[in-house]
C-alpha cells in the first residue's frame, strides 16, 4: 500500500492508503471526497479532476499528453504544477505523493 | 408513519447522485435520500457502451463513489425499488414495494427507460439495449458465444457499442433508419466522417434502413428483416433509438409535460417543491435560445443537480451551463460544446483526412456549437465562442493557423 495526501479546498490535509491499479483521481474519488467531480469517469474528457501536484514529484510523474495539455489550458486555475488526475496512474513510486484539488472553472 | 426525508431524490443517476453529494458540498444538514430501481450504488453510465462493455474496467471502477461514501455522507440508498406514484399535495411517494417516503423537497431524478422495437420480434430473447448495468451484463455474456452482431440505431450508443465488439473481433451491421448516422445531433460531415471510419474498421453500415421484422428461432432473435426482404443474420441484437424520459407517476401526480417533466430555469416543476433534472426535464435552455429541450447528458445531470442543490441551501440560480458532451469511439476523441440543433452554416476547421478536425456550427453569423475530432484545443477554445455568442468571418474560424480563443472577441452585437 503506498500513502496519497490530497489538500482540500479547506486546506485540510488528508492521507489515503492505496495499492496499485487505479489512478490518483480513483484513489481520490473512491476514499469518498466529494468535491472532485470527475465527471467523465476519467477518460480525459473533461477537467474537473484537476489537481496540483507537489513539484518535488514532478520528475515522478508520467509525461503529460496534449490532450490533457489542452484541457487543462480551459482552466483559469492552471499553474504550471497542475495535472488533470485522472491520467495519473498511482503506484508504489508515487508513495507521499502530496496533491491539492484545484478550484472548479 | 412515514419516514420523511428532507431531500427526497428519486432516481440514483448521474443527476441524483449528484444532487446528494453537492448538497453535503453545500454543508447541508438535513437528511437525504436516494431512491433508485437499481440494485446497484449509482455508478457511471456513459462507460456502459466503452470500457465496461469491452472488459477494461470493472464495476467497481466506474462507481461514482464507493459504498462507504454513501453511509459515511449520512445518504440513505434506498435501492432496488421504484416509485409509482406521487402525492404531491401530501408529500410523499409511494414504491412498488408498498414503502412509502414523505419529503420536504422531492428531486425527480428518473432519466428514461430505452425505447424498444415496435416491429414483430422486438421482444425476442436476444434484444438488447444498453442504459443500465443489468443491461451491459446481460449483453457481456450473450456476446461471447455470439459472432454476428446487429446494431440498430446510428447514434452514439450505438456507434461506442460497434467500436467495441469490432474490437472484440465480432461482425458488426449499423442500421441507420436516417440517410446518415448522428443525424439528430451532429452536421453532414461529423456523420460521413463517422460512416467512413466505421467501414474502415470492418463495420457494415446501412443507411436508410426500413427493418420489417425481427427473425427468431425458439423465441431466440436469428436475423433483422428489412422492407427489401433481405433478411441479415444475427446471433444478438442490439437496439440503440433513443430514451422515453420516466415521467409517468409525476405527470399522474399533476406535473405539466409530455416528452419529460417541464421545469423553469430553477428546474422547479409546477407542483410545490418538487424538481427535475437531468434526462427527463423538459427545461429551457440558454443554449437553445431559450426554447424548451430535453439534453440527455452527463454535463446536464451534473449541472442541473449542482443548481437545485445550492438553491435548496438558500441559493437562486436560474440554470445556465454550457452543454458539453464526449464520446470515444476507436482512437477518436468526440468533444462536443454547445447545441447545433438549428445552425445554418457549418464550416470545417482542419482537415478530415488528418482525423484531427472541428465543425463549426453557426446560426445567424453567431458560433453556437462545435463537434471536435481530436482536437482538444479547439473544443476548449471554442467554448469561449460559444459563450460570449461571438460572430467571427468563416474564413478565420476555418484558418487553423488562428487559435480559436484569439477569435473570442469577435463580438455580436
Amino acid at each position: 500500500m503506498s500513502r496519497l495526501l490530497v489538500v482540500t479546498s479547506d486546506g485540510t490535509e488528508r492521507v489515503f492508503e492505496a495499492g496499485p491499479g487505479n489512478s490518483v483521481m480513483e484513489v481520490i474519488r473512491d476514499n469518498g471526497l466529494e468535491e472532485l467531480l470527475a465527471i467523465c469517469g476519467g477518460c480525459c474528457s473533461c477537467a474537473t479532476c484537476h489537481v496540483y501536484v507537489d513539484p518535488s514529484f514532478a520528475d515522478r510523474l508520467p509525461p503529460m499528453s496534449d490532450d490533457e495539455d489542452g484541457l487543462l489550458d480551459g482552466s483559469d486555475y492552471r499553474r504550471p504544477e497542475s495535472r488533470l488526475s485522472c491520467q495519473i496512474p498511482f503506484d508504489e513510486g508515487l508513495d507521499g505523493l502530496r496533491v491539492t484539488v484545484a478550484p472548479a472553472g | 408513519m412515514a419516514l420523511i426525508y428532507d431531500v427526497l431524490i428519486v432516481g440514483a443517476g448521474h443527476a441524483g447522485a449528484q444532487t446528494a453529494i453537492a448538497l453535503r458540498q453545500q454543508k447541508f444538514a438535513g437528511s437525504v435520500a436516494i431512491i433508485g430501481d437499481e440494485p446497484d450504488i449509482p455508478y457511471e453510465r456513459p462507460q456502459l457502451s466503452k470500457e465496461y462493455l469491452s472488459g477494461e474496467k470493472a464495476f467497481d471502477r466506474i462507481r461514482i463513489r464507493p459504498l462507504l461514501f454513501w453511509q459515511e455522507q449520512g445518504i440513505d440508498l434506498l435501492l432496488g425499488r421504484k416509485v409509482e406514484a406521487v402525492d404531491a399535495v401530501g408529500h410523499q411517494v409511494r414504491c412498488d414495494d408498498g414503502a412509502v417516503f414523505g419529503y420536504r423537497s422531492l428531486v425527480w431524478a428518473t432519466g428514461g427507460q430505452p425505447r424498444r422495437l415496435a416491429c414483430p420480434g422486438g421482444g425476442l430473447a436476444g434484444v438488447h439495449s444498453i442504459r443500465t448495468r443489468a443491461d451491459a451484463d446481460r449483453l457481456m455474456s450473450a456476446l461471447l458465444p455470439a459472432r454476428r452482431v446487429v446494431i440498430v440505431g446510428g447514434g452514439y450508443i450505438g456507434l461506442e457499442a460497434a467500436a467495441v465488439l469490432r474490437k472484440l473481433g465480432k461482425d458488426v451491421v449499423v442500421l441507420e433508419a436516417a440517410e446518415r448516422v448522428l443525424a439528430r445531433v451532429a452536421g453532414e460531415v461529423l456523420s460521413r466522417f463517422y460512416e467512413e471510419e466505421h467501414r474502415r474498421h470492418g463495420v457494415a453500415m446501412r443507411l436508410n434502413a426500413r427493418i420489417d421484422g425481427l427473425e427468431g428461432k425458439e423465441g431466440r432473435v436469428t436475423g433483422v428483416r428489412l422492407s427489401s426482404g433481405e433478411v441479415l443474420a444475427a446471433d444478438l441484437v442490439i437496439v440503440g433509438i433513443g430514451i422515453s424520459p420516466a415521467v409517468e407517476p409525476l405527470l399522474a401526480a399533476g406535473a405539466e409535460g409530455g416528452n419529460g417533466v417541464l421545469v423553469d430555469r430553477w428546474c422547479r416543476t409546477n407542483l410545490s417543491d418538487i424538481y427535475a433534472i437531468g434526462d427527463c426535464a423538459a427545461h429551457p435552455n440558454r443554449f437553445a435560445d431559450g426554447t424548451i429541450i430535453r439534453l440527455e447528458s452527463v454535463q446536464n445531470a451534473s449541472d442541473q443537480a449542482t443548481l437545485v442543490a445550492r438553491n435548496l441551501t438558500g441559493g437562486d440560480e436560474q440554470y445556465a451551463a454550457i452543454p458539453w458532451f464526449w464520446s470515444n469511439q476507436y482512437d477518436l476523441r468526440l468533444q462536443t460544446v454547445g447545441l447545433s440543433s438549428g445552425y445554418d452554416q457549418a464550416i470545417v476547421r482542419g482537415d478530415v483526412a488528418d482525423r484531427s478536425f472541428s465543425v463549426i456550427y453557426l446560426k445567424a453569423g453567431v458560433v453556437v456549437a462545435l463537434d471536435c475530432v481530436n482536437a482538444v484545443r479547439d473544443y476548449i477554445q471554442g467554448k469561449l465562442l460559444v459563450v460570449s455568442r461571438a460572430k467571427v468571418p468563416l474564413k478565420m474560424l476555418a484558418d487553423t493557423r488562428l487559435p480559436l480563443k484569439s477569435l473570442a472577441g469577435e463580438r455580436a452585437l
